[in-house]
């Protein structure tokens, strides 16, 4: 089955990105596939490059990151939510004329329609902290 | 089957759930989906007339709420429990919407293809 995850709370506040993150471990142990995975609302934060937790807490995040390359798996941020909370990428922050930018690798800014488009397309769309 | 069920939960100011929950709405009706939408609990203020969030230096819901037509998203359904149980009667509200019970609630939640919950 083709999967897709939406998460919408933040690293470290919320356990729901932490509780995705196990989630999609086990669907692609059963050997389904994960499309994407759509961080909204307060998830967007587990795209910040920045995320340091101390040396004996998860960085989620990193993790994410780690996944998505294995498993092929796309890591798409609300751009509207996501710019409004301070994450940026070098587009986005020349746009606004920031001096900086921090969205994480393999992490990319889209639109609200890649969310509806992963539960049009994909067999499951599965949601987190909502 | 319709497309979209969206469940609005939470009051229009206070967290950015409520203008969250209405953009996923308006995007997936710009996406030729056919959006329906449920107030309950405290996402049934969102529905109030006479709303003021310009006094705590919000933006609320209501001018999104009132670009609903325009995006062809007329099937608005409230909670009558989730109403009674805040003291506030149909009259109060601002906007055409139905009222349900726990039945029609599970006929919607059946008969739409996905289900967003805020």
């Amino acid at each position: 089955m083709n999967y897709s995850i939406a998460i919408y709370g933040g690293p470290y506040s919320d356990q729901s990105a932490h509780s995705a993150l196990h989630f999609a471990r086990a669907v692609l142990k059963r050997e389904h596939s994960i499309q994407r995975v759509f961080f909204y609302h307060d998830g967007v934060y587990n795209s910040s490059a920045l995320v340091s937790p101390p040396q004996d807490e998860a960085n989620v995040p990193a993790q994410w990151q780690e996944l998505a390359k294995e498993h092929d798996i796309e890591l798409v941020v609300c751009i509207a939510a996501a710019v409004r909370r301070g994450l940026l990428d070098e587009k986005e922050a020349k746009r606004y004329s920031k001096a900086t930018h921090n969205l994480a690798d393999g992490f990319t800014l889209s639109g609200l329609g890649q969310l509806i488009d992963a539960g049009m397309t994909c067999d499951r769309l599965i949601t987190f902290g909502a | 089957m319709s497309d979209l069920l969206i469940i609005f939960r939470k009051p229009p100011v206070g967290t950015s759930w409520a203008r969250e929950a209405l953009d996923l709405a308006l995007v997936g009706a710009a996406f030729g989906q056919q959006a329906s939408l449920v107030f309950m609990g405290d996402g049934v203020y969102q529905l109030l007339d006479n709303q003021q969030p310009d006094q705590v230096e919000q933006k609320g819901t209501q001018a999104m709420m009132k670009a609903l037509p325009m995006y062809d998203i007329d099937q608005i359904f409230v909670s009558e429990e989730s109403l009674s149980e805040r003291g506030l009667t149909k009259d109060q509200l601002g906007f055409d919407c139905e009222l349900i019970g726990q039945t029609e609630l599970q006929a919607l939640l059946k008969t739409h293809k996905q289900v967003f919950n805020f």
